[in-house]
């Protein structure tokens, strides 16, 4: 037998498998006239098609099927990233995704043919309405760093009708905590305003005389996430939300982290004008690989003018489109949003209900504590107390002795599990963020958590097996300075 | 149903292991006053079979392609899908997956996405191309975003035919509107760019020169002289095309655009009302560095086994933060697998002959209206792909109106999304098309206006951003 490991060979491409000739799909045969393409197309027509490989179906299926088992989901095991909330994906929301009637929808039909979607969507907004307390929803960004934009959009077109008068100077900064998302200061960026960080405290929360500091006749919004990166509630945001609102500003939710508080508070009680929603963290739907995902945005009332259009309105038993709202910044999305993401949220929302939404905080915080406590005595754990939905640790003393944040992530590969978000948030020096979320057992947290206690002995007993980590993969830790030096981003007949 | 896994027995020794009495306990650091105290008011859980009740009862309340013929398009068209396409792209290691941070154990992720990359460049003719963007109005305006990058400082304007998705365009305008940026309209001449006026509208100042190929009224744009009009006065030129199209014409890499994008729904992603759908975006390799979004390389591993990783993320909003070139963190990754698998279904030959099918048929249902008393081709003398205009004796809503009783969507009131082109009725012709569907819609919309006496019927009440540029 040759000396090849089927577990690690590498995966040929797609293209590398092209015969000439070979087709996985065809088309019943043309039924019209068939006119000369010169004639219809003359100087437009391409020489030669794109060069897409020739396979059979087999190939087609054989290939990707490889490849999907050199993946890791949520269905395959503990997903702890923390920020990202790796529930389980209930496979009732696939099926209701793709009922027909849905999945087989255009955008652009006639209002009287979608009524029924126009309802989901109105009842999506209503059920997002209620759980944040917010006036109104739109649903169009396609993911949270795509409503953070629009409600940096909407905060910028506010203040633009309110007006200043001449000694006013524009308000074009958003404050944002040093512990935040990288993505609240790119979106800030985006829409034209100045970043102007904001320190954290002893105990991890926002500086509140930093804040008052910073917070001016300039601010436009500060960027607040709640419970914050390091898993741990803001105590202070209605203070916060005051500082704020006095200085004239807005106050801007990142609700990547609303999992932590389902039921148990709203972010409208805590002094927040805009919220984002991550529906592929809170509300279950599946990540993808990266995405699709959906980040509808919540406002108050003062914000409700600047919606994106179209929004959906109820009259009588009727849905339509409202596209007549002067104040509107405009569309974010061609359409109507990841459409098949709502269908999904929405499912899951009439699944839990009102004590299945409250029921996903509390077990979700259960479990980042029982984490917290299991682990503490083998890791730095920079914040001891209670946390909300995630706990921060620390690998400053495996550090000590060589053994990084990175190499311990590494190492859980190898015991089956996927690691937990590392080096973030930046303001907790070797940063291991664990989310355990609601739906994994407490067995699964102790298996977990003994292996994070193996790679802590392994650390002091043995560090190159965690250094060198992974062992088991289908490949070893990969060239990333290779990758950027010597580019290859497409691949190339060689 | 919760999906949570806990009986009450692990609920009691975690919260003793945690030292705590009750769950409630757990949110103490919640100040009272903010703790909710009623209970949301949302209808009340249920089952597994009910939620599929109640959804299939929504989706019945549509009427909706697959059942019924569609000639709409406007931007989302309905093309065939392959069995294998979801079959392969609901596998649940790829649905269930992040993005792929720890490459190690996602191979499969990152090597469908380097394949996807392989395939928009070789639609599109050019040499590099992101992982996936939002949709293609997104795209769009990325794509415009990243023109401005690229470009010296002092030009800030960008140059947009009318020929571009209203949509898109509205999305682009809602974009830039924080910036320094003017856009600029020039003139549209019998469905395609007034290349006069292109030349007067395109300067110093301008940053880009943006247009969509097939354009939004399904016609051929003169891209090789729009391009040649833009290089002369040094502005880059942005090109958004429809990935089905690139299987029979010229690819925009090879005519000299600077960057390409568009929207990628045809390539086996189901219409669901507009989303999830595909943004791509492509450049040259040097530009890499300006491109929004995430993107793959190949490298190898320490034993020199080729291996694929999130490559150029300098580039991104985590280690950049306000610096970024975009704030994309999450993309539309799935439908770019599905996308992928589809292009591989299809193949080389596939996708050619779709393009043909699309355009004959295109063709067929043209000559089949025009023939109808009182029907014209909006724009004579325009090479079209898979979607044409046609001027109508009667208001297109009522056509749509008469043909969804003989259970036929119709075509699309061009002036529901562009005010200029108001009467104008927008027909989509894709592979799926029959003649004798064709032949069908052709024999409804001459019964209405055999039948008609011309008094003017109620308009649908249908929506539309109906933007004037």
């Amino acid at each position: 037998m040759p000396d090849i490991d089927p577990r690690t060979a590498p995966v040929p491409t797609i293209f590398e498998l092209s015969r000439p000739g070979r087709r996985a799909f065809r088309l019943p045969s043309l039924d019209v006239p068939n006119r000369s393409l010169d004639d219809l197309f003359g100087g437009h027509l391409a020489e030669e098609p794109p060069a897409l490989p020739e396979v059979s179906e087999v190939d087609v299926v054989r290939h990707y099927t490889k490849l999907s088992t050199r993946s890791y989901g949520v269905d395959t095991g503990f997903y702890p990233l923390g920020s990202c909330t790796m529930k389980y994906n209930p496979k009732v929301n696939e099926e209701a995704s793709r009922l027909a009637g849905l999945a087989g929808v255009h955008p652009l039909q006639n209002e009287d043919d979608i009524q029924g979607l126009l309802e989901l969507l109105y009842l999506l907004e209503r059920s997002l309405c209620e759980i944040s307390g917010m006036a109104r929803v739109t649903l169009q960004p396609a993911a949270g760093a795509h409503g953070e934009f629009t409600a940096m959009l909407m905060i910028r077109k506010a203040l633009a009708e309110r007006g200043r008068s001449p000694e006013e100077k524009p308000r074009r900064i958003v404050l944002i905590p040093d512990s935040a998302h990288g993505t609240n200061p790119a979106s800030a960026a985006i829409a034209g305003f100045e970043m102007v960080e904001v320190k954290s405290d002893a105990r991890g929360l926002v500086d509140l005389g930093d804040l008052r500091k910073k917070a001016s006749a300039e601010t436009a919004a500060f960027m607040l996430t709640n419970p914050n990166t390091l898993g741990l509630f803001e105590e202070n945001v209605l203070e916060i939300s005051r500082i704020i609102h006095e200085a004239g500003g807005f106050m801007y939710l990142d609700g990547a982290n609303m999992n932590a508080f389902l039921g148990v508070a709203r972010p409208a009680e805590m002094g927040f004008d805009v919220v984002h929603f991550n529906l592929h963290k809170t509300f279950s739907t599946p990540h993808g690989g990266g995405g699709p995902g959906a980040g509808p945005v919540g406002v108050a009332a003062s914000l409700v003018p600047y919606l994106p259009v179209p929004m959906v309105e109820k009259e009588g038993d009727r849905y339509r489109l409202d596209w007549d709202r002067p104040k509107s910044i405009g569309k974010v999305h061609a359409f109507y949003g990841n459409v098949g993401i709502l269908v999904r949220a929405y499912a899951y929302i009439r699944t839990l209900g009102a004590d299945g939404l409250r029921r996903v905080a509390e077990i979700a915080t259960l479990n980042a504590n029982y984490l917290r406590v299991k682990l503490r005595g083998r890791y730095h754990l920079p914040h001891d107390r209670i946390c909300q939905h995630e706990a921060v640790f620390s690998a400053r003393n495996q550090a000590a002795r060589g053994v990084k944040a990175r190499d311990i992530a590494k190492r859980l590969l190898d015991y089956g599990f996927y690691a937990p978000t590392v080096y973030f948030p930046l303001v907790v020096e070797e940063a291991m963020m664990i989310e355990p979320v609601e739906t994994e057992s407490k067995e699964e947290i102790d298996r977990f958590c003994e292996a994070m206690i193996a790679i802590a002995d392994e650390a002091e007993k043995n560090p190159d097996v965690v250094r060198n980590a992974p062992h088991t993969t289908p490949v070893r830790r990969l060239d990333d300075t290779r990758a950027v030096r010597e580019p290859d981003v497409r691949w190339t007949r060689r | 149903m919760t999906y949570i896994p806990h009986t009450p027995d692990d609920i009691q020794a975690m919260l003793a292991a945690v030292g705590v009495s009750r769950v409630e306990d757990l949110f103490s650091t919640i100040p009272e006053g903010l703790r909710f105290k009623r209970r949301l008011d949302l209808p009340p859980a249920e089952s597994e079979i009910e939620v599929l009740r109640d959804l299939s009862a929504l989706a019945d309340r549509n009427r909706a392609a697959g059942s019924t013929p569609s000639f709409l398009g406007g931007g989302v068209y309905d093309h065939a899908i392959p069995s294998v396409v979801p079959a392969l792209a609901g596998r649940s290691e790829f649905v269930t997956s992040y993005t792929p941070y720890q490459a190690e154990i996602s191979q499969g992720v990152l090597q469908t996405i380097y394949e996807f990359q392989t395939m928009i460049c070789e639609l599109t003719g050019m040499e590099a191309a992101n992982a996936s963007l939002y949709d293609g109005g997104s795209a769009t305006a990325e794509g415009a975003m990243m023109a401005l990058r690229m470009a010296a400082d002092d030009r800030h304007g960008i140059v947009v035919l009318a020929g571009v998705n209203p949509l898109y365009r509205r999305v682009l305008a809602t974009y830039v509107e924080g910036l320094p940026v003017e856009i600029v309209h020039p003139r549209m001449e019998s469905g395609t760019a007034d290349l006069a006026d292109l030349g007067k509208r395109v300067s110093q100042k301008t940053a880009c020169v943006l247009v969509q190929y097939p354009n939004w009224l399904g016609n051929l744009e003169p891209l090789r002289e729009i391009i040649s009009i833009a290089r002369e006065r040094g502005a880059l030129v942005v090109v958004s095309v429809d990935p089905v199209a690139m299987g029979l014409l010229k690819r925009p890499g090879g005519l000299g655009a600077d960057i390409v994008v568009g929207e990628g729904q045809g390539l086996g992603i189901p219409m669901s009302g507009g989303g999830p759908a595909l943004g791509f975006l492509a450049a040259r390799m040097k530009d890499i560095r300006q491109m929004p979004g995430r993107i793959v390389g190949a490298t190898v591993d320490t034993e020199g086994r080729r291996g694929y990783v999130l490559t150029f993320q300098t580039r991104e909003q985590h280690i950049r933060r306000a610096r970024a070139t975009s704030n994309i963190c999450t993309n539309q990754a799935l439908v770019a697998l599905t996308a992928t698998i589809h292009m591989a279904a299809l193949g080389k030959g596939g996708l050619r002959e779709t393009a043909v099918q699309c355009a004959q048929k295109a063709r067929y249902a043209a000559d089949r209206l025009s023939a109808i008393s009182g029907f014209s081709l909006a724009f004579s003398g325009v090479s079209f792909f898979k979607e044409f205009a046609v001027r109508t004796p009667v208001r297109p809503a009522v056509l749509n109106r008469a043909l969804a009783k003989a259970g036929i969507i119709g075509g699309l009131d061009a002036g529901t999304l562009d005010k200029k082109m108001k009467g104008l009725w927008l027909i989509a012709v894709t592979e799926k098309r029959t003649k004798e569907e064709i032949d069908r819609m052709a024999e409804v919309v001459s019964a209405v206006v055999s039948k008609r006496k011309l008094t003017p019927a109620r308009a649908f009440p249908v929506g539309g951003p109906g933007i004037e540029n």
